[in-house]
C-alpha cells in the first residue's frame, strides 16, 4: 500500500496518514466489570483479517474508516464515520 | 580440493552427519507438543530434554527452522533494561549466551562489542541515568558517559548527527555482542535433536484440542496429535494460535524491517543505537552493516519491504556516519513483530489449562533466546510458572500492574 484513499481529499501517500487501530465497541464504563473494562482497555484482535479501522490525514484533519486487509494490505474501501 | 576428501564424499563408511534427524511421521502422542522451530521454541525443547528430562517432545514449524523472527533480527543481544524484572532475566540470558558455543560445539560467533544508546535530549540523558542506576543495583555494566566520552570512542561518526540531533551522552553496556543468529537455532536445535526430541518441519498446527478448558490434542496438517502440554512460541503468528483456544491477548502485529550493506572493511567495533534517529547498527563479522529501525507505522501480517524504510533508514545513518554515501544496500527484509502494550513479553501460563505462551517478544527477542528456553521449559515441566518470568505473565493485564520497558525496549517513541 502506498497510496490511501482519503474520502475528503483523495489518494494521497500513506506516508500523509496517522493509523489509529481497529474500530471497536467501548463497553458501558458505568455497568462493565474490572475484568471486561481491563479486556477493553488491553485485548485486541491480532489476528490477520478485514477489519474496519481510524486513519487520520494529517494535512487536513480527517478522521475516517478504511477496511482493510491485513495480510495483502490491500485497502477495499474507505467512508467518513456513519457513511458506511 | 584435495582429490582425497573425494573418498569420503563418495564412501557410504563415512557418512556427513546431519544436523537434524528427518522424521517421516508424527508419532500419536507426545508429553509436549511446541509449536514453532525459531530460536525460542528450539530452546524450550533443548532445556526440557537437558535439565528436565522430557524426551518426548514434537517442536512443529509451518516453514524451516529459524525461518521468522529468529533469521530476521539484527543479532544485537544486550541485558541493559529499565525495570527490575527485566534486568534480572536479560542478564542471565547474556551469561548463557557466553557459554552457548562452546555448549554447542558450534560456532555462533558471538562478539562482545560493548553497546552504546546514544542520547540527543535531555530527556534521553534521564532515562540513560535511571538505566544505568537499575542495571548497576543489579550488577549488570552499565554506565552513562557524556559527550566527550562518545567523541573519543566513536571517532568516525559526526557528533552532532549533521546538526540535527546533537548527541548530548550515550548510555554504555560493555557486555552488548552480536552472534550469528540462524546458528542459535540450529545450535538448540542439534542439541534437542540428539537428546530424543522430535522436530517436524513444514507442519502447520491448523487446530488445539481442548476437553473440560484443557488441552488434549493438536492439529496439524499431517495429522492429529494427542497432547496436555502446548508451548506456543510463533512470534507474529501468535494471535492466530490464540484464537484456537479462544484466548484474548493484547498482542498486535507490526512489521519491523532491516537490511545490510554490502561487505566493507571493519571499522565498527561496538554497537550503536539511537532512540532519536530511529538507528541501530553493528558490523557483522563478514563487514556488513546490519542496520535496523522502528516498527512500521501499521497493523500487517505480511514480510514485504519498502522503500520508505530503506530511504529513512538511509538518511539517519548518513546523519551519524556521512563517509558511508557511496556504500551499497545489499539487501532488506522484514519480520512480523507480536507487540505488547508495555514492551514486554508475555510468558508463562494461561487460564487455559496445559497451553503455555511465550509470546509477546516484539522486537527485543533474540537476545532472550537462552533465557525464555530455560524458563519456559521449567514452566512446562512444572506446570508453573518459573519465578523470573513472573513480571511477564498474561494475568498483569487484567491486574493493571504492567512491566514498563518502553524505554528500553526498543527505538522510535
Amino acid at each position: 500500500m502506498k497510496l490511501l484513499t482519503c474520502p475528503v481529499n483523495g489518494a494521497r501517500p500513506v506516508s500523509e496518514f496517522f493509523y489509529w487501530g481497529e474500530v471497536r465497541d467501548m463497553p458501558d464504563p458505568a455497568r462493565a466489570s474490572d475484568a471486561e473494562w481491563a479486556a477493553y482497555v488491553f485485548n485486541r484482535n491480532g489476528a490477520p483479517g478485514v477489519k474496519r479501522e481510524w486513519w487520520y490525514h494529517l494535512a487536513s484533519g480527517v478522521w475516517f474508516i478504511a477496511e482493510r486487509d491485513t495480510q495483502r494490505d490491500d485497502v477495499l474501501r474507505t467512508y467518513l464515520w456513519g457513511e458506511g | 580440493m584435495p582429490l582425497g576428501l573425494l573418498r569420503f564424499a563418495l564412501s557410504r563408511e563415512h557418512p556427513e552427519p546431519r544436523m537434524f534427524t528427518r522424521r517421516d511421521r508424527l508419532k500419536p502422542a507426545y508429553d509436549v507438543v511446541i509449536i514453532g522451530a525459531g530460536g525460542h521454541g528450539l530452546a524450550a525443547a533443548y532445556y526440557l530434554a537437558r535439565d528436565h528430562g522430557i524426551t518426548n517432545v514434537a517442536v512443529l514449524e509451518k516453514g524451516y527452522i529459524g525461518g521468522g523472527n529468529t533469521g530476521r533480527n539484527t543479532t544485537i543481544i544486550r541485558s541493559n533494561y529499565l525495570t527490575p524484572e527485566g534486568v534480572a532475566f536479560y542478564d542471565l540470558s547474556v551469561k548463557l549466551w557466553q557459554d552457548l558455543s562452546e555448549e554447542f560445539d558450534l560456532n555462533l560467533f558471538y562478539s562482545t562489542r560493548g553497546h552504546f544508546t546514544l542520547a540527543h535530549t535531555d530527556s534521553a540523558m534521564r532515562t540513560m541515568r535511571w538505566r544505568a542506576e537499575v542495571n548497576k543495583h543489579f550488577g549488570v555494566e552499565s554506565e552513562v558517559v557524556d559527550a566527550k566520552a562518545v567523541a573519543e570512542a566513536l571517532p568516525m561518526m559526526d557528533i552532532t548527527c549533521a546538526g540535527h540531533a546533537p548527541v548530548m551522552g550515550a548510555l554504555y553496556h560493555k557486555p552488548g555482542a552480536i552472534a550469528r543468529h540462524d546458528a542459535v537455532a540450529w545450535g538448540y536445535g542439534r542439541g534437542a535433536d540428539r537428546r530424543g526430541v522430535e522436530i517436524h518441519q513444514r507442519t502447520e498446527v491448523t487446530g488445539i484440542e481442548l476437553k473440560g478448558g484443557r488441552v488434549v490434542g493438536v492439529k496439524t496438517s499431517r495429522g492429529d496429535i494427542a497432547t496436555n502440554k502446548v508451548l506456543c512460541a510463533v512470534a507474529g503468528s501468535t494471535p492466530c494460535v490464540t484464537d484456537m483456544v479462544g484466548l484474548r491477548t493484547p498482542l498486535y502485529v507490526h512489521p519491523l524491517q532491516a537490511m545490510v550493506s554490502e561487505p566493507v572493511k571493519p571499522w565498527l567495533d561496538p554497537i550503536i543505537v539511537s532512540g532519536s534517529l530511529h538507528v541501530y547498527v553493528s558490523q557483522s563479522a563478514r563487514g556488513e552493516l546490519v542496520m535496523g529501525a522502528s516498527l512500521d507505522p501499521y497493523e500487517l501480517h505480511n514480510t514485504r519491504s519498502t522503500l520508505d524504510f530503506v530511504e529513512g533508514l538511509a538518511a539517519h545513518m548518513l546523519d551519524m556516519f556521512p563517509f558511508l554515501a557511496h556504500v551499497n544496500v545489499n539487501r532488506q527484509w522484514a519480520g512480523m513483530a507480536d507487540m505488547t502494550p508495555d514492551f514486554a513479553p508475555i510468558m508463562g501460563r494461561t487460564p487455559v489449562e496445559g497451553f503455555y505462551l511465550d509470546a509477546g517478544w516484539g522486537t527485543w527477542g533474540f537476545k532472550a533466546t537462552p533465557v525464555s528456553g530455560k524458563t519456559m521449559a521449567a514452566t512446562v515441566a512444572n506446570d508453573a510458572n518459573d519465578p523470573l518470568i513472573e513480571g511477564f505473565n498474561l494475568s498483569r493485564f487484567a491486574d493493571y500492574r504492567l512491566t514498563g520497558e518502553k524505554g528500553a525496549a526498543s527505538v522510535g517513541h
